[in-house]
């Protein structure tokens, strides 16, 4: 938007190194959907969570199915990549938002930040590795909700753990969940891809899906990241 | 707009000195005030849906003191009104109470699927520094969908230079989103409009998330698949002209 000059300037200077003092907020921007525990992280131009078109590593495939983000901090402590874990304390609900503050070393000069969406078998939210603008102001991101290809989207209450299906449901997604569906005719998908949003349905104690669709679905972009470089 | 004010001062002009010629009064004599030093933009609203008409698009200029709304925010009861029923007339009395507007405008109706709506906006004077535009309007055929395009800067925008953004859509959060019969004001059910009741999830603003349609497996709603949408809503491109 009125970021698109910074944008090209930060998209110019990228090749340079700065030390970067930053002002972080992450908006919720569904209707329905929680995040779980958000991790931030400023990392080396090279490093990549992820990339759309192939397999999710085992670490994004333990975030995006059950929100677990311990493997990806360890992956990226040993990149000396600056990191944020957990700036909401828990789940983030839906039309909230979450502050933080994130001083970059002087290689660390992309920006990612990721978490599961719920419910849902393995969506995430990503913000994958843009560089940050080195001209102070503020700048805003969209960010669009991508399915980690790891788990068929059966949309049934189950397991968050890596390879277990079904989602899980902790409190908050627990109330407005359904139950007892018979499960969407699915199969995993096997590569990274915008997703193309749940099914659920209106049935909350039968019916294929216990995600409800009319509280559960969105429209990408899932979150709004606003960064104020100080 | 500056041309057709010069044309109009010289018109008074000849008159003046037809008048005066009778009199032997010099011409010279006669001194038009300076034209204002005017600026002009035009605003162009594409509806890139299928099948949600938008309400009359709400127009504000203002600075960072004021913002429509933020994710999150209850909506106050003009933005309601707009969200439920399409009418921005409350909303926009509201916005000219708020500090740093400097000025609010309506289109004069609705803006169909696939149609631009302009507007012509002029500022006077010759400083737009912090210069910010808003738009806010309802999708018509849903409970309580807006779009809007928040506190975008215009203030680097140079004559004959354009920007264009996109907007996405949102939820009021001040009605359920039950797509009944009688519940949505848009063509396709021509029900109610503004409800003083709050039933949503939350009272809350967020991000919309689309309507399900009796098609996609909502048996009592009154929409089909083609009043569905995805973002973006709008296409907005600001043209300053002068």
């Amino acid at each position: 938007m009125k970021k698109v000059l910074p944008l090209a300037l930060a998209a110019l200077a990228s090749s340079s190194i700065y030390a970067a003092d930053l002002s972080i907020s992450i908006t919720n921007l569904t209707r329905g959907t929680h995040f779980t525990p958000l991790l931030i992280a400023a990392h080396p131009a090279e490093m990549k969570l992820f990339t759309v078109g192939e397999a999710a590593s085992t670490a994004v495939q333990e975030m995006a199915e059950g929100g677990a983000i311990g493997s990806l901090v360890t992956e990226l402590s040993a990149a000396n990549a600056d990191l944020v874990e957990n700036p909401a304390a828990g789940l983030l609900a839906p039309g909230i938002t979450t502050m933080t503050t994130l001083t970059t070393a002087d290689e660390n000069t992309h920006l990612s930040v990721v978490a599961m969406v719920l419910p849902t078998n393995d969506a995430f939210l990503g913000l994958n590795g843009i560089a940050i603008p080195t001209e102070p102001g503020t700048y805003m991101y969209n960010v669009n909700a991508y399915d980690s290809g790891t788990e068929a989207n059966d949309e049934l209450r189950g397991s968050g753990a890596a390879g277990m299906p079904g989602f899980p449901f902790p409190g908050p997604v627990e109330t407005n969940a359904g139950m007892n569906g018979s499960g969407v005719n699915a199969t995993v998908e096997g590569f990274i891809h915008i997703h193309r949003n749940v099914l659920g349905d209106t049935d909350v104690t039968g019916g294929a899906s216990d995600i409800d669709s009319t509280i559960h679905r969105w429209l990408n972009p899932v979150a709004r990241v606003i960064v104020t470089v100080n | 707009m500056k041309k057709l004010l010069i044309t109009s001062l010289c018109l008074f002009g000849l008159a003046a000195c037809d008048r005066n010629s009778d009199n032997f009064q010099p011409a010279a004599e006669i001194v038009p005030a300076p034209a204002p030093v005017m600026q002009e933009y035009q605003i162009e609203i594409t509806n890139l849906t299928l099948a949600q008409p938008l309400s009359p698009i709400a127009l504000i200029t203002h600075d960072d003191r004021y913002r429509a709304f933020s994710i999150g925010d209850v909506a106050s009861t003009g933005l309601e009104v707009l969200a439920e029923g399409g009418s921005n007339v409350d909303f926009l009395a509201e916005v000219d109470l708020e500090a740093g507007v400097f000025s609010t405008m309506s289109a004069a109706g609705p803006t169909f699927p696939g149609n631009t709506e302009v507007l012509n906006l002029s500022i006077e004077g010759d400083d737009v520094a912090g210069m910010m535009l808003s738009i806010v309007s309802m999708l018509i055929n849903t409970n309580d969908a807006i779009t809007a395009v928040q506190s975008l800067s215009i203030e680097n925008l140079q004559p004959g230079e354009m920007m264009s953004v996109m907007s996405i859509s949102y939820d009021s959060g001040t009605e359920a989103n039950t797509e009944a019969l009688g519940t949505i004001p848009g063509p396709v059910d021509g029900g109610e409009g503004f409800n003083v009741l709050r039933d949503d999830l939350e009272d809350q603003i967020r991000g919309h998330s689309g309507v399900v349609t009796v098609d996609d497996g909502m048996p009592n709603s009154i929409l089909g698949e083609m009043h569905r949408w995805d973002n973006p809503v709008a296409r907005i491109t600001i043209t300053r002209t002068l």
